[in-house]
């Protein structure tokens, strides 16, 4: 395996969805190849910071327009 | 779209907050009652979820007043159509189903042609194999402090195109399995791991940027 195969294989490894034997192979080219195995670790740390990653609050007057609406569907109450 | 102007930046990771794919043990019990007619149980719901329903409408329509109208429209559609929802998924997971394709609705409205269902997106021949190589270090986020975080992951994405983004957000933010994301955007298996590997080595590219050794320059 070269270091494209491994490129175009890199979801695949990351993911777990790999063959067993493609893992293999993989592996053993990530055993000699520096840049390779800096590219699988840097976009396992890429995907890592974002799946992490938490959003903002909503901005005031979103929020707002958001509670109107569903103030009007919503029976009963006010939210 | 205009980088900065009307974004909503995402938080650097806090190992405090539970991260996408963990629900609450009390969802059911909140969707049980909301399908009850309790009005305060689907209130509980709609706060704890509004801010990651606009991040997801946000980044899929690229701009905020459509992600505020697909926000709004999903919390309505599933309140709406709350009986349908069987549970045999997370509450979450159906919510964001409903808030994609709202989503996908003002996107391929006011920008037609911005998602593709083709099978291959990209320029043609594009060279998958990065060209920038840089030691980040055991730790580079923490080289930065929240809001400079916030400001980078932001800005990464938001330059990302629409075919990259939209499944990158889906797999690695959302969680959603490679099955799921495809069917989501009439997208075939292949497609949607190619637009995600390609999304992936393009973010990694752009981050190499700030977390190389040394920093940006």
């Amino acid at each position: 395996m070269n270091c494209k195969h491994v490129i175009r294989e890199l979801s695949n490894y990351i993911d777990g969805d790999l063959d067993p034997v493609l893992k293999q192979e993989l592996e053993r080219h990530l055993e000699h190849c520096e840049d390779c195995t800096m590219i699988v670790d840097q976009t396992r740390k890429t995907i890592q910071i974002f799946s992490g990653s938490e959003p903002i609050n909503l901005p005031s007057d979103v929020k707002s327009r958001l509670y109107a609406a569903l103030h009007q569907k919503l029976p009963g109450r006010s939210l | 779209m205009s980088a900065g102007k009307d974004r909503i930046p995402v938080n650097a990771p806090n190992a405090n907050l539970l991260p996408s794919s963990v629900v609450r043990d009390d969802e059911p019990a909140l969707v049980a009652a909301a399908k009850r007619g309790e009005v305060s149980a689907f209130e509980e719901l709609v706060t704890r979820y509004e801010r990651k329903i606009f991040r997801l409408t946000r980044n899929i329509t690229g701009n905020m007043q459509d992600a505020e109208d697909a926000m709004q429209e999903a919390f309505l559609k599933s309140y709406e159509h709350l009986a349908n929802f069987k549970g045999d998924s997370r509450f979450y997971t159906w919510l964001v189903r409903i808030a994609v394709n709202e989503a996908l609705m003002k996107l391929r409205r006011h920008h037609p042609g911005e998602f593709s269902i083709d099978e291959e997106v990209g320029t043609p021949g594009e060279e998958l194999m990065p060209r920038e190589l840089d030691d980040w270090g055991p730790t580079p986020e923490e080289r930065y402090q929240q809001v400079e975080m916030q400001e980078i992951l932001s800005e990464a994405i938001d330059k990302l195109e629409p075919d990259f983004r939209i499944v990158f957000i889906l797999r690695d933010v959302e969680e959603l399995s490679t099955e799921e994301t495809a069917k989501l955007l009439g997208l075939t298996i292949t497609a949607t791991k190619s637009r995600l590997l390609r999304a992936r080595l393009k973010l990694r590219q752009r981050l190499n940027r700030y977390f190389r050794e040394g920093g940006p320059n």
